[in-house]
């Protein structure tokens, strides 16, 4: 299966390493964020969120498209986090993302709400739509024990 | 019980608050204490609710898990504040022992809180 990209603003936490880790059985966790990629004290940080059993990888946007095929060969135990809409949609411009995971986008200004843990602006909806318009399949789900709710139902 | 440093406990959900209440009871005090709960947060949200929370004053941050949103935030904020220490692995016994040792430094009073977490843990067997 495809690698599956989560837009999540909080990156590593709770629901991606225990949630989402326990029920995909992850390996690898990879940040993409350009300000992560360029810090090694935000690295650290993140890296004491990462349990022993699994490995994370830090990636710039522009470095991740050529990551990603070694991403997609291991697809179904890694996740690939982006922080906010923006960033998905620079990744998706470079690699070749077919899923997303729409897993936390919190209040922001502009931004409107859709489901308790998204909100977005009518700017970061018409690009999710148009996303899903190229055929990558947008789904909305905090933690795996919750419905995957599809994106047209998330912008009803 | 000591004046002095603030405590700010940083959670998920509402176990900053239930904590706050639990040192109220025990105490009878609780205004060197503050909660605050990640509830519906992204980072820069509870980025700031972290600073209003901790203001001018030195503090002491109490996080939840030594890793995660919580800490995240708060170790944000003490990269750009010195009066500041952040402890991970908040527990009832640290933070009660904290409202009557207020008066020292942060760094200090954040020593004291692991230390007492330390010896507060217990395994009791028959």
């Amino acid at each position: 299966m495809s690698v599956l990209v989560r837009v999540d603003d909080r990156l590593v936490h709770g629901q991606v390493v225990v949630g989402w880790g326990r029920a995909l059985k992850l390996r690898t966790i990879v940040l993409v964020d350009d300000a992560i990629a360029a810090s090694t004290w935000e690295q650290d940080l993140y890296r004491m969120g990462i349990p022993h059993e699994m490995t994370v990888e830090f990636a710039s946007v522009s470095a991740a498209p050529a990551r990603f095929a070694d991403w997609e060969a291991d697809g179904d135990h890694v996740m690939v986090l982006v922080g906010d809409v923006a960033t998905l949609v620079r990744l998706c411009a470079a690699a070749p993302v077919t899923r997303v995971n729409l897993g936390g986008v919190h209040q922001g200004p502009g931004r409107a709400q859709h489901l308790p843990y998204v909100f977005l602006s009518d700017d970061e909806a018409a690009q999710l739509r148009a996303l899903a318009d190229r055929g990558v399949v947008i789904t909305a789900q905090d933690v795996p024990t919750t419905r995957p709710v599809p994106l047209r139902e998330v912008l009803r | 019980m000591s004046e002095g440093l603030r405590g700010v406990v940083v959670s998920h959900a509402g176990l900053a608050e239930a904590f706050v209440s639990a040192v109220e009871r025990i105490t009878g005090r609780r205004d060197g204490l503050t909660a605050v709960s990640n509830e519906g947060c992204g980072r820069e949200l509870l980025e700031r609710r972290v600073a209003e929370a901790v203001g001018d004053a030195p503090a002491v941050v109490f996080v939840d898990l030594p890793s995660g949103s919580c800490l995240q935030a708060s170790a944000h904020y003490l990269q750009t504040h010195e009066n500041v220490a952040v402890v991970a692995g908040v527990n009832l016994a640290m933070l009660v022992d904290f409202l009557y040792h207020r008066d020292v430094s942060p760094r200090e009073a954040a020593e004291r809180a692991a230390a007492t977490a330390a010896r507060t843990v217990r395994v009791l067997t028959r």
